[in-house]
């Protein structure tokens, strides 16, 4: 670990300055990632800006009828808010699929969206590894990549994504509000995270001076059919080999509107506007639902270890559209499949 | 009387463990306490051609930075570095002794600073220049180099005629990746310098006299210069057997410094020490159409270090389990460039009996008979190596309770054919076996008037309960309340113990208590047949027994006195006896724990997710000491077994040599959510001849057997047979 300054943000407007202030500084929120990764001296930051205490804890109804999150707020305390149980039960239940109890008491929102990869060449500073240090090359392209991305990846870098939250807000449309020097700016979820292209050390579009101030849900909130399915290598405290966030619109066995979107197969939650529209208007079958999974996992290429992932995104994505068609979602708290 | 042995007595040191009040090596303090960071190596084999400590000695609070080129003497013989448990063949590792680097992880040096902090950070200022030298890391691309090592068991008939000619031939590779033990604690040792000269070394060690001479042959110290304390270990489980290399920097800083100097290791850190050996078993077993074995043969290859050759008995445990006129067995071993193997848990059986037990299952297959059936057909009542008969033996019992406790009639032979909704159904079953061992052990009792008693050894209680069955054997053997038993463990200068390993503890630590305590009964008896007016006046001394306080005549249990009458009437605060117990050697007969593990798996088909529902592990080891501690290891070997069977393997990148998931996030073990219902059964196991009280130890038989019977339900579920562990769910997809 390296040596650094901490300063504790009084409001966001000194975070703001104390950020610009310092090119080599980082925010800290809960801390569960960037502490790891400073004890693995893969972050070296020189000053590290708390703003764990800043009053971006709210959960808010907006005024179309969605929902203002702070970036503060706790992951756990976002799962179990009695607003998301009720209207957002997709995104408690990827939340609750993620990380272990006492990790999402500390877990903020913002920092859950700007977690790194958990690419185990990325946390070993002896091994080359773009995304760390650019250019040196990447370990995982002929290496350890089980667990590798087999969408939107580059030559440059495999890595995935490793959020599990994040593949609900994506598929729920979520917006991220930022707050900058000059001012705010808003973005959709989905343009948030980046592909590695050849810019792999660059997993998001925040800025260098910016800080995710809130997360917006917009009002619907698919809560009758939906299900979050994550498939890992032990049943619970693992990362995921591929995750689904499913969500439908029903009119009896016909489907209205469609949302996938896939964890853990990419550098960020991966979703087709394709294949959800595919679905419109389909009957909730299992041929419909694989001929959307086909759609989704389009293009996905495979390294040397991680081939698998492919047939078993797409076995998970049925699996999880009939679990939100039935309206039996997949619970976090049992393990067995439904 | 028996108050306490047998029962499910709750551990004496359960308080002082869940209220924080027990320390563990690192959390002692000192005067002055300087704390220690390791640098490792970054490459798998070379020569340090450059170390450079400047920018790290200039960092304000470290006090210095040593190296190869810069430390007090170290020994410089093999001889001086062997510790009690080091292999036999080799050189074992010297930390900074020179400028050699055997592994990608080895220590290279030492950063002591004021505070942890300091010297971690300092550690990233320390800039190494290295000369690389080619090396190899893959067992499996260097198969074809594997040298032979001496294995106890001589092959018997013609194994390869027999097996040449069989009317069922089962034949397979099992491979058991490379494992970390990852116990809880962290190691570390504080070493606390005491002015003149001595150090007080506070250890996580499974045997502090073995690291006690260890470190005076090191570091040419005598005896009285350092003593070795560790009277907590949050579990080891092998990888404290011997001194690891955080207790030699330590002492070395201490020595240079003259003060007192903490080194824990990170986690990821340990995972340069000790690990179970990846191995590729080959197993091949010849049957007759009734389901008897004509042939088995069983060849192990195992990892070791190029600097030492680690091997424990992969095979030949079916020459214990399995009647066959033929076998032949083979251990072999590998020179990498990683760090020396070591024990974990069962060493040798968890992995040996884990490849046999699924060929089993699988000849199962092949001669369409019940798994158990096969195995009873197959039952040896002797262990055909040294063609001897068991001290006991009631593995036909534990079949018999675990089958009926586990519903085993009720399971439908074809695979494929039981299903619970979405998810396969999969019965599976194997054996476990392991040794009954027993070493010598002394213990001191020291009996005071007021009716206590403190019992003293210097074995270590690494989370087994040794501290509980001490008190349990002593409150019996003395006749007093357990609340008057006080027990001190673990410190090098109290009475001899051998390192704590191998389930050997249990027999041996109780035999040495009940031993001493038999010497205090004896005085006790005499004095009191001395007293005036002695209701015992005329009893043979050897013929009391020691309850409720009082010395009573076997033969007329009314005829008593009591213990502080008798103290009192000799004018005797205290009656002290040390006794060393050794076993007599009796190799007529052989020792061995035995069970029988059952297994349900429930898999989704589509999706390959393995859930492990219900564990049947039926024991049969001699007498329980305490249903409650014997229990919980029995289950904790239970929970390991369904890691090494679903979960567990250390990831190597063969390019760098280096370990990738060291951490307990990537290394996967079973969390709550894998593990569901357990039921232990005890088997009744008397026996009289292993030793005076039938004890056999319980330590690692709880794993033996559990990897093999899940991986058998899996391929009862799904008719795939996995070959390769952990069974991660790719390869069921595949
Ligand atoms: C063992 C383990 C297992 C885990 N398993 C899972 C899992 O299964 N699924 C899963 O989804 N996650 C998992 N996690 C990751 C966990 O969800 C993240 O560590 C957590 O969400 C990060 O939040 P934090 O507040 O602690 O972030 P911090 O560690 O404080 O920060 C992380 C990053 O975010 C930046 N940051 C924080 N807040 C802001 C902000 N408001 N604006 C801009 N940047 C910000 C920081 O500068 C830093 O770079 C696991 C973590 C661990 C350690
Ligand atoms: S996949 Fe990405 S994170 Fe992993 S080694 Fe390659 S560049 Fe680094």
């Amino acid at each position: 670990m390296n040596n650094f300054r901490y300063s504790r943000a009084s409001d966001l407007a000194d975070a703001i300055r104390l950020l610009a202030a310092d090119p080599g500084a980082k925010l800290i929120a809960g801390g569960t990632n960037l502490i790891d990764l400073m004890k693995e001296n893969v972050e070296r930051p020189s000053r590290l800006i708390d703003i764990s205490r800043l009053p971006l804890r709210d959960v808010e109804e907006t005024a179309d009828g969605g929902l203002r999150i702070g970036a503060l707020v706790p992951n756990s305390d976002l799962a179990y808010h009695p607003l998301i149980e009720q209207r957002y039960p997709l995104l408690a239940s990827a939340i609750l699929a993620g990380a272990s109890a006492q990790l999402r008491n500390m877990a903020s929102v913002g920092g859950n969206l700007m977690q790194r990869t958990r690419c185990p060449y990325f946390y070993d500073t002896t091994t080359p590894c773009n995304k760390r240090s650019p250019g040196s090359g990447c370990s995982a392209l002929d290496g350890l990549n089980r667990n590798h991305a087999i969408l939107g990846t580059s030559n440059s870098c495999i890595a995935t994504n490793p959020s599990d939250m994040s593949v609900a807000l994506a598929a729920l449309g979520a917006l991220v509000h930022i707050a900058r020097p000059s001012g705010q700016r808003t973005i959709a979820l989905t343009d948030f995270h980046r592909l590695p292209e050849d810019k792999p050390h660059l997993d998001t579009n925040l800025g260098s001076g910016e800080i995710i101030i809130a997360i917006e849900l917009p009002p619907h909130g698919f809560a009758r059919n939906y299900s979050y399915l994550k498939i890992r290598d032990r049943l619970s405290y693992a990362f995921a080999l591929v995750s689904v966030a499913a969500a439908l619109d029903l009119e009896g066995n016909a489907i209205g509107e469609a949302r996938l979107a896939l964890g853990g197969v990419a550098h960020k939650p991966w979703r087709s506007l394709e294949a959800e529209a595919a679905l419109r208007g389909q009957a909730a079958t299992p041929d419909h639902f694989g001929r959307a999974a086909d759609l989704l996992l389009q293009g996905a290429t495979a390294r040397s270890h991680n081939g698998f992932k492919i047939d078993l995104a797409r076995r998970a994505v049925v699996r999880a559209l009939m679990q939100a068609a039935s309206a039996t979602p997949q619970s976090q708290a049992h393990k067995k499949i439904a | 009387m028996n108050a306490y042995v047998g029962t499910s007595t709750s551990r004496v040191d359960g308080r002082a463990k869940v209220t924080g009040a027990a320390k563990y090596a690192g959390e002692f303090a000192a005067d002055r306490l300087l704390h220690g960071f390791v640098v490792e190596a970054s490459i798998a084999r070379g020569r340090i051609v450059r170390l450079d400590t400047s920018e790290a000695l200039k960092v304000k609070g470290v006090v210095d930075v040593l190296t190869h080129e810069h430390r007090p003497p170290l020994a410089d013989k093999d001889e001086a570095w062997k510790d009690e448990v080091a292999p036999e063949k080799g050189s074992p590792l010297r930390p900074l002794y020179d400028n050699r680097i055997k592994f990608n992880g080895q220590p290279i040096a030492l950063v002591v600073a004021e505070d942890w902090e300091t010297a971690k950070f300092a550690a990233t200022r320390v800039r190494v220049e290295y000369e690389q030298e080619a090396f190899a890391t893959d067992l499996e691309s260097e198969r074809g180099k594997a040298k032979k090592v001496d294995q106890p068991h001589k092959p018997r008939g013609d194994a390869a005629a027999a097996l040449a000619r069989a009317a069922v031939r089962h034949e397979a590779d099992y491979v058991i990746p490379t494992e970390h033990h990852n116990p809880m604690e962290l190691f570390a040792t504080t070493a606390v310098w005491n002015g003149s000269g001595g150090l007080t070394v506070y250890d996580k060690t499974q045997g502090v006299q073995n690291v006690q001479k260890f470190l005076c042959s090191v570091f040419a110290k005598k005896p009285d210069d350092i003593r070795v304390i560790s009277p907590y270990v949050g579990g080891a489980f092998g990888s404290g057997l011997r001194p690891q290399h955080q207790v030699v920097l330590a002492t070395l800083a201490a020595l240079a410094l003259k003060r007192s100097v903490r080194v824990v290791l990170t986690r990821q850190q340990m995972y340069g020490l000790g690990y179970r050996p990846m191995t590729i078993e080959r197993v091949a077993l010849g049957a007759r159409p009734d389901g008897t074995l004509d042939a088995i043969t069983h060849e192990a290859i195992a990892v070791t270090s190029r600097y030492e050759d680690f091997s424990r008995n992969d095979t030949g445990w079916a020459e214990q389990l399995y009647k066959s006129p033929n076998s032949k067995f083979a251990h072999k071993l590998v020179d990498l460039d990683v760090s020396t193997p070591c024990d974990m848990r069962a060493p040798g059986a968890a992995t040996g009996v884990c490849a046999l037990e699924c060929a089993m299952d699988e000849l199962a297959v092949a001669l369409q008979l019940d798994p158990v059936e096969l195995r009873l057909r197959c039952y040896s009542d002797r262990d055909q190596s040294e063609g001897l008969p068991y001290t006991s033996k009631q593995l036909r019992e534990c079949y018999a309770r675990g089958a009926e406790a586990f519903g085993w009639s009720r399971r439908n032979p074809a695979s494929r054919s039981m299903r619970d909704g979405k998810e396969l159904v999969g019965w599976g079953m194997a054996t476990g076996v392991w040794e009954a061992l027993q070493m010598p052990v002394a213990v001191r009792i020291v009996l005071t008037a007021n009716g206590h008693a403190e019992v003293s050894c210097a074995a270590s209680d690494i989370g087994t309960g040794t501290y509980t069955i001490v008190a349990q054997v002593a409150a019996d053997a003395l006749g007093l309340p357990i609340e008057n038993i006080s027990v001190r463990l673990a410190d090098s200068t109290l009475p001899q113990a051998p390192v704590e390993g191998g389930s050997w503890m249990a027999a041996s630590s109780a035999h040495a208590v009940l031993g001493a305590a038999e010497e205090i009964r004896w005085e006790l008896a005499c004095l009191a047949k001395a007293m005036p007016g002695s209701p015992l006046a005329d009893l043979d001394a050897a013929n009391v027994t020691l309850t409720d306080g009082m010395i009573v005549n076997n033969d007329r249990r009314g005829a008593a006195v009591s213990i502080a009458d008798v103290m009192r009437h000799s004018k005797l605060e205290r009656i002290e006896k040390e006794k060393l117990n050794q076993f007599a050697e009796d190799k007529s007969h052989a020792r061995n724990t035995h069970s029988a593990v059952f297994a349900e798996v429930k898999i989704d088909e589509e999706l390959g997710i393995i859930r492990v529902t219900r564990i049947v592990n039926a024991v049969a080891a001699g007498r329980i000491l305490n249903t409650k501690t014997g229990r919980s290891q029995i289950m904790g070997g239970v929970v390991w077994g369904i890691g090494m069977a679903l979960h567990e393997e250390t990831v190597m990148d063969h390019r760098f040599g280096r370990i990738m998931n060291a951490n307990i996030a990537e290394y996967h073990i079973p969390v709550n959510a894998d593990v569901h219902d357990i039921d232990v059964i005890f088997v009744d196991e008397p026996d009289d001849r292993i030793n005076r009280m039938g004890i056999k130890g319980l330590g690692e038989i709880g794993i033996v057997g559990v990897p093999a019977a899940i991986a058998n339900a899996v391929y009862h579920a799904t008719g795939k047979r996995i070959r390769r562990f952990p069974i991660t769910l790719d390869k069921l997809l595949e």
